[in-house]
Parts: structure tokens; sequence; C-alpha cells
């Protein structure tokens, strides 16, 4: 069992989420940055799915009742235990009784603590992961909260540090043109490519609110709504673009101008409030082509 | 019929009207594309969304969906559902007001067609219903609710609905049931699906 004694900002439970019920209503959610969260699993031996703690810029702490290996990942974070630092990006042993202490994010926005075995609260809908969207799944962490640990863990434990890229101060994300790309003028196209984009403090895992001139469209249709994939930018009538993220939701009323390659989205996911991004075109071979490049 | 790239993993299909939604969205079930984890119908298209490790899989689908074999429109058309209503909203004497109608005529109104779910969205099992008499249309309030009851049935432009959870909204509510649309635990979670029948009776 682990025991939360603090539980940061926004500590979450997350996995890779419930894909499958978007005609239900019911958000894919899961981690954010998905690369990361894969890596902290891959570190401590647990299956792809076990579920890992989302930590968002000022991380928890956490006794682990019974010890175990964790790994942290993601968003750099300072975090010790009993008074000894912990390195990111490879796997460290708490011993029975001991407190991790994880600071808050200096580089990037969320970090991902693995514990061997996962995190096992009840699973709803086949998911441990919290909605931050739709009321589905566990609450996010609270004083006194306590997490259970699973038998998730298959693989063997990685003792030493895994690489991994350090985050770009303005990050340039693949885009693919579409699926409304014809509702917007050429203007509008050349101007999303064209200039770098501020993320604005009322971001979340739903999207990035986008600060930067505005998208005009070619027509003022009105657009029933529609279903949305991750990474699609979204342009409501301000003519400010959203980035969904893991937690979009199912649907939207306004037109997606772009969709940003899945391989892109880890970095999308680390932009926190004041980060400036750039996009750039690339076709959907392109997208796909660097849709791999699993860590490990 | 449109296809419409929607990034490296999604084919949104765009076709002419609602119906034609519910019979390709169910061809695609009965076809079962591999590689296909979430199948999104909406007013006028539907969203096709592969794995990320087997996205190759779109182009070949894409090349089919043309000639692809709708089931007829009655085959598709899920059964009714009552919904049971104690038409006492906070805002049916204000929707009675904007409409120029008895509060008991916007109810005989609102319980007298055959609504159909043309999907869900917005939260869990959220029925977006088309079918609401035009006499009905309203406009959102000014300001949303920061939080509508589970099983709040309401009105807003030309739509009408039922808030499975509670969340915050800007309806105009004009009643209450106590089906539940949305249990995590049941499978499926949903009450109602996209093409499923509809109608409100006045609760007894």
């Amino acid at each position: 069992m682990i025991a939360v004694r603090k539980p940061g900002l926004l500590t979450t439970v997350q996995d890779l989420g419930r894909p499958g019920l978007a005609h239900l209503g019911v958000p894919t959610a899961g981690a954010a940055d998905r690369r990361a969260f894969r890596l902290a699993n891959r570190l401590v031996g647990n299956r792809p799915g076990a579920a890992a703690l989302e930590i968002t810029l000022a991380g928890p702490e956490l006794e682990l009742e019974a010890g175990g290996w964790v790994a942290l990942t993601g968003g750099r974070v300072a975090a010790e235990v009993d008074g000894r630092p912990v390195p990111m990006d490879v796997a460290v042993r708490v011993e029975p009784g001991q407190v991790l202490r994880v600071g808050s994010v200096s580089s990037g926005l969320r970090a991902y603590l693995a514990v061997r075995g996962g995190i096992d609260v009840p699973p709803v809908l086949g998911s441990r992961s919290t909605d931050t969207l739709a009321p589905v799944g566990p609450p996010r962490l609270e004083e006194g909260t306590r997490l259970p640990v699973g038998d998730q863990a298959d693989g063997d434990l990685y003792r030493q540090v895994a690489p991994t890229p350090a985050v770009e101060p303005e990050p340039v994300l693949r885009t693919v043109r579409g699926p409304r790309d014809d509702l917007f003028t050429d203007d509008a196209l050349r101007t999303l490519i064209g200039v770098a984009w501020t993320v604005t403090s009322d971001s979340d895992r739903t999207g990035l609110r986008l600060d930067g001139p505005e998208l005009d469209r070619r027509r003022q249709i009105e657009l029933a709504s529609e279903g949305m994939v991750e990474g699609s930018l979204q342009v409501p009538p301000d003519g400010h673009p959203i980035l969904f993220l893991a937690n979009h939701p199912t649907t939207g009323g306004y037109p997606v101008v772009a969709v940003v390659a899945g391989r892109d989205l880890p970095e999308a996911a680390q932009a926190r409030p004041g980060t400036r991004l750039r996009f750039r075109f690339v076709s959907v071979a392109e997208a796909r082509a660097t849709a791999g490049g699993a860590p490990l | 019929m449109k296809v419409r790239v929607a990034g490296e993993r999604g084919l949104l299909v765009e076709v002419e009207d609602l119906e034609m939604v519910h019979r390709l969205h169910a061809a695609l079930r009965e076809l079962d594309p591999p590689g296909v984890v979430e199948l999104v119908p909406a007013y006028r298209t539907v969203l096709i969304v592969a794995d990320p490790g087997q996205a190759e899989a779109l182009d070949d689908l894409a090349a089919r969906l043309p000639g692809l074999e709708l089931p007829p429109a009655e085959a598709v058309a899920g059964e009714t559902v009552e919904i049971p209503v104690r038409y006492d909203g906070e805002d049916l004497p204000e929707v009675a007001g904007l409409t120029g109608l008895e509060p008991d005529e916007v109810v005989r109104r609102h319980t007298a067609p055959e609504y159909t779910v043309a999907f869900l969205g917005f939260s869990p099992g959220f029925p977006y219903l088309v079918g609401l008499d035009p006499a009905l249309e309203v406009p959102r309030r000014d300001t949303p609710r920061t939080s509508i009851p589970a099983g709040s049935v309401g009105l807003a432009g030309n739509q009408t609905g039922i808030y499975p959870t509670a969340t915050p909204g800007g309806w105009q509510l004009i009643g209450r049931t106590e089906v539940t649309l949305f249990d995590p635990a049941r499978d499926p979670p949903a009450l109602l699906a996209p093409g499923t029948r509809l109608r409100f009776t006045v609760a007894a």
C-alpha cells in the first residue's frame, strides 16, 4: 500500500485509458505523455498498461509502506527518499516505510511515477485512469488516499539510466492538414505554420489553449458536432486554436483545421503555460513514419 | 460520401444525413475492420480511429468505403426507450414565457414526438436528440448553472437532452427523470446508443 501524505498540485492515476467507448461519449483519457508513461513502466518491469501516477508541476509525498521499485520519468523533477536524491529514468529501490518526496517539475509539465506491480485501484470501464473531464475513474490523489500496489510486473528492472530526449524549449510539432482545412483561408493555414503559438494558463489534460493571431475562416458556416481525435487543432469562433490532448471530449462543434502527429503529442503534453509551440505540415505517411521510436 | 483525413490514424467520413450516418455506422460495426479502435458517429459524420500501431489499415478501408454495402434504414433503427419525466423543472415557467405556450402545452409538445438519439457526447451517455417540435426552440440560459442534477431534462436551440451525471450546463431545465442513463458498472454503461428511438412520458 502507498499512503499519500501530500497529493501535490494535481496527481492522478493514469494508464492507457479507455479506447473504444467514444461512441458512448466516454473520453479515452489515460496518460497525457504516453511516451514517458510507457518508459516508467518499462523501467520497473511492468506491463505496458499498468497504472502509474501522473504528476503535474508540483509532486506528491508518498509513503511506500511495503517498499518497492519505482521509476520517475517525463518532465524533469527533483525527488528524494529520506534525504537521498532519486535519479530519474532508472529503477530505484525504496525500502518499507520510506517516504518518497517529489518536488517541482523544473522542465516540462508532467512527470510519471511507476511502481513495480502497478497502482491497483479498481478499474472502471477497463481502465484505472482518472478522467479529468468526465466523472469516470478514481478521484485525484488527496492527503490520506491509500493506493494498493498490484501484480502487473512481468519484466526485469532497468538499473541503468535510460537515454531520453531533452525537453525542447520551442518544439515544432508535425501536423497533418484537415479534416476541415477547407473551411479556412489560405492566410490562416500559412499563419498556423508561420508563427509561434503561446500555451496559455487555462490549458489542462483536455487541451492546450494557444494564443496568437486569429485564424480566419473562409466561410462562416455552422458546423454540426463531429468526432475528434487526440491531437486535433480545433478553432473556435474567436480564431484561437485548441490542441486537444489525451482527455479531449469525444465530439466537438468547431472545425478541426489540422491534427498533430501522435509522435509529437508527448512534446505537446509537456508544454507548460508560456511555452511557444510551432507547427509544420507533413503528409500522413510522414506522420506515420515518425509514429514509432519507442524508448528502450 | 466524402472521406476526410483526420491525422495519421483517423478518417472522418461525411455523408448526407443522420440516417446515412447510422447505416454507415452499422455497416462498419458489422465489417469490424482490422486495427480500428473507435467508430464515432455524429450528425453528418462517422469518425474512424485506428490503433497507433495499425494506422496503415486505414488506407485499405478508405478505398473500400465508397463501395461498402449499407444495411437498410429499417434494419438499423434501434428499439424505442421510454423516459418518464416529472415536468417540474426550474425553467419551465420561463420556457412557457419564451415560447408563448402554457406549461401544459410545453409538456404535451415535448412528449408528442418520437426522438432519435443522433449520437452521445458532451459527457458519458449524454444523448443528442433530434425530433424536437420547433415551437419549443428556446435560447440557452445567459449564465450556465455550475451544477445540474443528474437526470435533468433540458432544452437549448433545436435540441433537447438529458444530463446523465451532475455537470455544469446552460440548458433550460423543464423536468427530471429517475432513469439512470449512464452507469460504469453496467454493460453497456450507456442506456442509449446512437440510433436509439426515444419517447418522453409524463411520470406518474
